[in-house]
Formats: structure tokens, C-alpha cells, sequence
């Protein structure tokens, strides 16, 4: 089944706390972060810190994200040396802005997989995209490599690369978002939004959801545990969308039954499009358990 | 013979005794009252006492009597400083201390327990430094916790006789009904109930009313009537107002206090008492308070309203009874301003004493008609044993509250602790200090996963269908044990330093003194 990556709870990479129960709360993936939110000071100490509990606690399913330090500063490489030796499932590159960013990240991933003896391929990567050239670039950047599982918008340095500044409805992201989603799906990988930092404004928040689920994406950055359930809240399927999935995939199981080519519910015919929604819609269902396939009832 | 009215009555109706003669002369209270005005007799009131002191003496009280204090001003108390204070000075020695439960302000009366004014305590809780000194062996004879109901039980049945209580009272009026708030004016600090003071009123030799607000006659509604009341006395604060006042109780943001509050939300719907006409209570501490605010949004999604809620009543659960979800609050302790507004302004929020409230052997208690009841917890151990007395180094650092009897009376108890606390875990091979005994406790719900006691295997069952995921109360243990490690014994030693009771004054448990170099 496909992973779903409808939340990804950044947790800085210094906060022993943060990083000890930053599974319980249910996001889909969990981004330790060793670049900005970790002083200079402090690298060093954070990556040691996310090693350790990589290595250490068990975060069951959670897909494991460390946003390391672009590899033209100090700390890149070693980065990504400790995470890939820890068995980091995704490594995410911050602020990339052409190919030759990931192939340059790729090549020192698998450098040390050849070198620790890790299956060469297996740590999967991100990619952030943070500036008006990254934007330009997003579909290059998207299909340059194939450890890549998504690409993500870095809203705030995106804003100050276009010289302008945020605002609620995100005007100003309208273009990146969609030439984001556009590249993603063309290139059959995610599509992560932006976070969103306000705590206070759940209202707002939830309208920034809506707008990026009907855009396409896949899910979003959150910076708070108690952003996690509003953002599944609006990304899972309501009951009424399983029920009418479900009779959908039943009729269609009919046809199949009877040889018939063509699926019909309800005296109306059914087109491809329309089955493929409703199998995704299930597997969403069922991913976040909304739907139990075993139960008879 | 002739009575003094004059008229003759047969000799035959007074031979066995059962009658006797009217004579207004010898009989107290038959003659006339005087022609005073009901002013006049409101301002010369013989209940109102000049002095504490005065009060004191006409009491009787003498040394090594039990004296009583009610703890609805919480951190804000100022009355049992006050009259310890006062007894001191008057030279009172050897006195026992009986209070519904003390708390971090009441570290003065270490130097009352040092001079042997105070011998002896009895309470619910300790907190602060005077609980540290106690724990660390400042007292020789043990401290007696009591639950609310055991309390009121003990109270009641004379287990525990007061002779002298001191009652702190927001209002009064001359002749001694008195409230944790006054609907003439506002003026007044508002406790809301006094559910905890009623007992004492009820059952005390006498009752000495302290207050800073004499109100007109006659204060109703009133929590304590004026035919309990021997005394009383006038001073010039109660207690801090703005502490009495707590605004809102402890509204969280922590997000593992909400994930466990949501789970805990997710079991009460799972598990076969969330129906329409359903009541509950929760138990104070940030996760069981938050269990309010999801619950809410559970009860509209499947439109269930709840017949009635008690406790430990706070804003939140105003908040619903307003708004129509839940019908009606019995309210022995008002934990925040919003909930002494709603008692002095709702018609459907009715104060109840604490016999009424949880009194096990009462002719009913409200806790046994409960369904679901929220408990908080700082250690659970793998026999669902509950310890809320006493901190991971073996100081006594709470009270036991309701949380003996809700678990007990209620129909289903949730028990909710994040699985670890710091270096330590919450889930124990065996808890410090027993409080609440396993067998009355029906699921443990922590943020790392939620155990339903073996005892309800078919609250089990209705988990399983409603796919929530479970774990034995030793997995949760274990995933603890592989985060924090497992805790070094506490140097405990042999003196006892309290005796833990359960509802009927059994011994549950015992405190040791903890090692002081500790």
C-alpha cells in the first residue's frame, strides 16, 4: 500500500524531549531537523542526538526524515554520514535549487551505503525547494534521481527570493505550489506543502489545507502536534465518500463477475477516472484507518 | 393537674413519661422571643463573636481535641494559618488537625508541629514543604489520608470526631448561613460549593464560621445552615481573593496532555457507557480536564447529552451544561471562578456534601450512580494499582481526593498518566505508595498506548470492535522500562511517616519516611 504522507511533524534535532515522543502523536512522517532550527553550536550535538535515537527508540511505522545541512557548509557531509548509518528513511535536502544538488547529495548517500555495506538505493530522499530558481526547476529536481519520494515548498526564504512577503491566503504561493504538484505528479512522486506557523489560527489554518488538498498535494509540513489531526481531519476520506468508493468498487467487481466491460451504478456508467479515485479513496480509508476491510459487519 | 396554661390534663397521659406539662418557664427556648425588631435582632446577633479568641473559649475547646478546616480556598487559604496561629498563642497544645486537605500554603504550621501545637493530621492531601517535612519525619504520630468519602464516612460514623471546626466562609449572614458565595452582593471572594465544609457543619461538637463578609439575612441559598453554626467571627480576609479565584482551571496546551485526553475521549465512546442520558466526572490534573473539550466534540457528533455531571466541577464542564449537553452538575468543590458563577447563577447546578458526593456507606452516594469517571495518576502499577499520593522520590506531593471512591462507584474509571514523566516511567512492577487499588480501576490510557484491566474483559471486547489499538498493562510497562530504565529503590526507613486509608478506614497502605540526605 501506498505511504501516506499527509503530515511530517518537524522536531529539532536538539530537543531530547521532542525527539524522544515524537512518534505518539500520529503524524504520517517525523522530520528531525539538524539544519535551521539548531544553532551553529549546537550541530554537532543534535547530530549525535538524532543518531542516538535512531538507532535507539522504536518509531514503529513512522517514516523517519532528517533535514540535514546543505552539503556546501561545514556540517553536510557528516550529516549525512551518521543519518545514513543510522537508517534514516528519507534524508531531506534543504534549499535545492537544481539537479546537481541531488545528484551531488546522492552521490555522498551512496558512498557511504557502499561503504557500510547498507543495500545501495534504500535511503530514499527529499527534496525542499525554497527559492524562485528551485520553483523554476522543480520538475528537473524532481525526476533527478530515483531515490527521490517527494518534493517539498519551503515557503518563507520562497517568499523573500520573490521579494515579497506572506500572506493568509498565500497568494503569493499560488504559482510555486502548483508548478510543485504539477512536477510531482509528472515525475510520480509526493508533493509536501509548507508549514504554517501561527498556532492560534486553526482558522486559517484549516483554510490553507483545504486549498492545498484541492491543488493536489499530498500533505504538509506541521511544526506542532496540534496541527496533526486537523490536517488528517481534512486529507481523510469522510464516511459518506468511503460508502459511495466502496459501491463503486462493488459494482465494478459485478462487472467483472458477469465479463461485462462496462461498470454501471446506478444506471449510470462509470469511467476509468472515476474507479481509480475510488480505489485511492479506500486505500486512503483504510491507511488511516477509517475503513477496516476485515470487519463484518 | 393544671399545666401553667391552667388547664387541666389527666394524671393518667403522664405517668409513663411520654408527655409532660407545658411550662414555658422551665422549658428552654418556649418563652417568647424578645420584641426586637428582625434589624435589630440581625444586629445584635449573639452568634457574632468580637474575637476569635473569644469564639475559642466559648467553644470548650480544649488540648488534644480535633479541630477541622475545609479546603475550598485552595492556595489561597488564609484561615487555617489564621487560627493556628491564634491557638498557639492562646497556649493550645497536643491538638489533631483534621482538614479536607491541605496544600502548599500551609507550610507554616511546621513550627505549630515542631511546638506541639498540632500533634496529629488528618487529611486528604499534602503538598509543598509541609508535606516534605513530613515526609522527611517531622511528625511522630503518622499522617491519616482519607479519600473525600472516607472522610465524610469517618466524620459521619464518629470514627473521626471533631470537636471544634473552623469554617472559612466567602459569606454569612448574623445568624450563620454561610456560602462559598453570596447572591447580595459581589463584592465577596466565591469558593462556589462547600461541599466538604457541609460535613463538618453537620457533624462537629461546634462550629466556628469565620468570614469577611457578614450579608443581610437570610443568605440563601446557603451551603451551611444557620442551625449548624454556634459562632461566628468576622475577620478581615479569609484568603488571597485572587488564588480563592483561580480563574480557569489549568487549561492545557500541551500536546501530550491532549493526545491523551483525545484517546481517553476515543475509549469513553468505545466503551458501552457513552449513551444519551450517560454521566460523568473528571478528576483534576491537564489530561483529564482536557477529556471535557473532546468529549464535547463526540457528544455533538452523536448527539448524546449527558444526564448529569459531577465533581471537581470546572468552566469547561459550565461550558456544556450551558450550551444544553449536559443537564444538570452536582458540584461538591467548584474548581474555578466559571464554576462558582455557574452555582450561584444556574438553576441545574446544585451543590451536595461531601456524604452526598461519595460517603460509601451512605444511603447513597452519588459516585455509585456514576458511569464514567476520568482519574489522573502519578504512578499505575502492572496490578492497575493507582498511586497519587506519593512523587517517584517517595515525597508526598498530592491527595487522594475523590479518586478512591469515583473509581469504585463509577461504572467504568479511566485512569490517564503519560507513560513517562522525565526519567521516570509512569507504570510501575509495583506503586510507591497505594491509593486507589487496582480492581476498582478499568482502563489505563497513556500517550504510548492504553491497557484494559483483565477484570472487564468485555470492555476488551467493545475496544476491539471499535479498532482501538490495545496493549497489555506489562507492554506498556516494558516500552517505559526501554525508554527510561528502571528506577533505583527509594532509602526508605522504617518509621511511618502517613497511613493511607481506603473508603472505610482500612488501611490501604503506609508512607515511609524517605532518607533526608536524600
Amino acid at each position: 500500500m501506498k505511504r501516506l504522507r499527509r503530515t511530517m511533524l518537524f522536531v529539532p534535532g536538539n530537543s531530547p524531549g521532542m525527539i524522544r515522543d515524537a512518534h505518539i502523536y500520529g503524524s504520517d512522517s517525523i522530520m528531525f531537523d539538524l539544519e535551521d532550527s539548531v544553532a551553529l553550536g549546537e550541530k554537532d550535538a543534535a547530530r549525535h542526538l538524532v543518531y542516538q535515537a535512531l538507532k535507539f527508540i522504536d518509531y514503529g511505522n513512522i517514516e523517519k526524515v532528517v533535514r540535514v545541512n546543505p552539503l556546501n557548509t561545514a556540517y553536510g557531509k557528516d550529516d549525512i554520514e551518521a543519518m545514513v548509518c543510522a537508517g534514516v528513511d528519507v534524508i531531506r535536502l534543504p534549499k535545492t535549487e537544481t539537479p546537481q544538488d541531488i545528484l551531488d547529495t546522492e552521490n555522498a548517500i551512496t558512498e557511504i551505503e557502499k561503504k557500510t555495506g547498507i543495500e545501495i538505493g534504500s535511503t530514499k530522499m527529499m527534496a525542499a525547494i525554497e527559492s524562485a530558481l528551485g520553483v523554476v526547476n522543480a520538475y528537473p529536481i524532481a525526476i533527478s534521481s530515483k531515490r527521490l519520494v517527494g518534493i517539498a515548498l519551503g515557503a518563507e526564504d520562497y517568499t523573500a527570493s520573490l521579494k515579497t512577503t506572506r500572506s493568509l491566503d498565500g497568494t503569493e504561493l499560488f504559482f510555486a505550489r502548483s508548478q510543485i504538484v504539477v512536477a510531482a505528479r509528472a515525475a510520480g512522486i509526493d508533493a509536501i506543502d509548507t508549514v504554517f506557523s501561527n498556532l492560534n489560527d486553526m482558522e486559517t489554518f484549516e483554510k490553507e489545507i483545504r486549498l492545498i488538498k484541492q491543488l493536489g498535494f499530498d500533505g504538509k509540513s506541521v511544526i506542532n502536534p496540534r496541527q496533526i489531526d486537523v490536517v488528517h481531519k481534512i486529507f481523510n476520506p469522510t464516511e459518506k465518500e468511503i460508502e459511495k468508493a466502496l459501491r463503486i468498487l462493488e459494482a465494478m467487481r459485478e462487472a467483472e463477475t458477469k465479463g461485462s466491460g462496462v461498470v454501471n451504478l446506478d444506471g449510470k456508467m462509470i469511467d476509468k477516472p472515476v474507479l481509480l479515485r475510488a480505489e485511492r479513496m479506500i486505500d486512503m480509508a483504510i491507511a488511516s484507518g477509517m475503513y477496516y476491510p476485515d470487519d463484518m459487519e | 393537674m393544671k399545666n401553667s396554661a391552667m388547664r387541666e390534663i389527666p394524671d393518667y397521659l403522664l405517668e409513663k413519661g411520654e408527655f409532660s406539662l407545658y411550662n414555658p418557664l422551665i422549658t428552654e427556648g418556649l418563652k417568647k422571643k424578645e420584641s426586637l425588631s428582625s434589624a435589630e435582632r440581625q444586629k445584635q446577633s449573639r452568634k457574632i463573636i468580637s474575637s476569635l479568641e473569644k469564639a475559642v473559649t466559648l467553644s470548650g475547646l480544649r488540648d488534644g481535641m480535633t479541630i477541622s478546616f475545609h479546603h475550598h480556598f485552595r492556595d489561597g487559604d488564609y484561615v487555617v494559618n489564621y487560627v493556628i496561629d491564634r491557638l498557639a498563642e492562646m497556649g493550645f497544645k497536643h491538638l489533631r488537625l483534621a482538614a479536607s486537605s491541605l496544600t502548599n500554603i500551609h507550610a507554616p504550621l511546621i513550627r505549630h508541629i515542631q511546638n506541639h501545637v498540632i500533634d496529629s493530621i488528618e487529611t486528604s492531601g499534602l503538598r509543598g514543604e509541609l508535606a516534605e517535612a513530613i515526609s522527611k519525619g517531622l511528625m511522630d504520630i503518622p499522617v491519616t489520608f482519607r479519600s473525600h468519602g472516607g472522610r465524610a464516612y469517618a466524620v459521619s460514623s464518629d470514627q473521626l470526631h471533631i470537636d471544634v471546626a473552623f469554617l472559612g466562609a466567602p459569606s454569612c449572614d448574623p445568624f450563620g448561613n454561610a456560602n462559598g458565595y453570596s447572591r447580595d452582593t459581589e463584592d465577596t471572594s466565591a469558593c462556589g460549593s462547600m461541599g466538604y465544609a457541609r460535613v463538618d457543619a453537620n457533624y462537629a461538637d461546634k462550629v466556628i464560621i469565620l468570614t469577611d463578609h457578614i450579608v443581610p439575612y437570610p443568605n440563601i441559598p446557603f451551603g451551611i445552615s444557620q442551625y449548624q453554626v454556634d459562632y461566628i467571627v468576622e475577620i478581615p480576609e479569609i484568603g488571597d481573593k485572587n488564588k480563592i479565584m483561580s480563574g480557569a482551571t489549568r487549561y492545557t496546551n500541551n500536546p501530550r496532555d491532549l493526545l491523551i485526553a483525545q484517546k481517553a475521549v476515543d475509549v469513553i465512546a468505545a466503551s458501552g457507557y457513552f449513551y444519551d442520558g450517560f454521566s460523568l466526572q473528571t478528576g483534576s490534573g491537564g489530561a483529564a480536564l482536557a477529556t471535557t473539550r473532546f468529549l464535547r466534540e463526540k457528544m455533538l457528533a452523536r448527539n448524546i447529552k449527558a444526564n448529569f455531571a459531577l465533581g471537581g466541577i470546572t468552566g469547561q464542564i459550565v461550558k456544556l451544561h450551558e450550551e444544553g449537553l449536559i443537564k444538570k452538575l452536582l458540584d461538591v468543590q467548584s474548581f474555578d471562578l466559571d464554576a462558582a458563577e455557574s452555582l450561584k447563577n444556574n438553576r441545574f447546578h446544585q451543590q451536595i456534601d461531601a456524604n452526598y458526593y461519595a460517603d460509601p456507606f451512605s444511603e447513597g452516594s452519588v459516585v455509585n450512580e456514576l458511569d464514567v469517571v476520568v482519574l489522573s495518576a502519578l504512578e499505575v502499577d502492572t496490578e492497575f494499582n493507582v498511586n497519587v499520593l506519593t512523587g517517584s522520590d517517595g515525597i508526598i506531593r498530592g491527595a487522594i481526593g475523590g479518586h478512591q471512591d469515583t473509581a469504585a462507584g463509577a461504572a467504568f474509571s479511566i485512569v490517564v498518566a503519560p507513560l513517562t514523566r522525565g526519567r521516570n516511567s509512569s507504570i510501575l512492577d509495583h506503586v510507591t505508595t497505594l491509593t486507589t487499588p487496582g480492581d476498582t480501576v478499568d482502563v489505563v490510557v497513556t500517550d504510548q498506548g492504553i491497557a484494559v484491566n483483565p477484570l472487564r474483559p468485555e470492555i476488551k471486547e467493545r475496544m476491539k470492535k471499535a479498532h482501538i489499538p490495545l496493549s497489555t498493562i506489562e507492554e506498556l510497562k516494558e516500552k517505559a522500562d526501554k525508554i527510561v530504565g528502571i528506577a533505583e529503590p527509594l532509602p526508605f526507613d522504617d518509621q511511618v511517616v502517613g497511613i493511607v486509608t481506603y473508603r472505610d478506614g482500612s488501611i490501604l497502605d503506609v508512607i515511609r519516611k524517605i532518607r533526608s540526605d536524600q
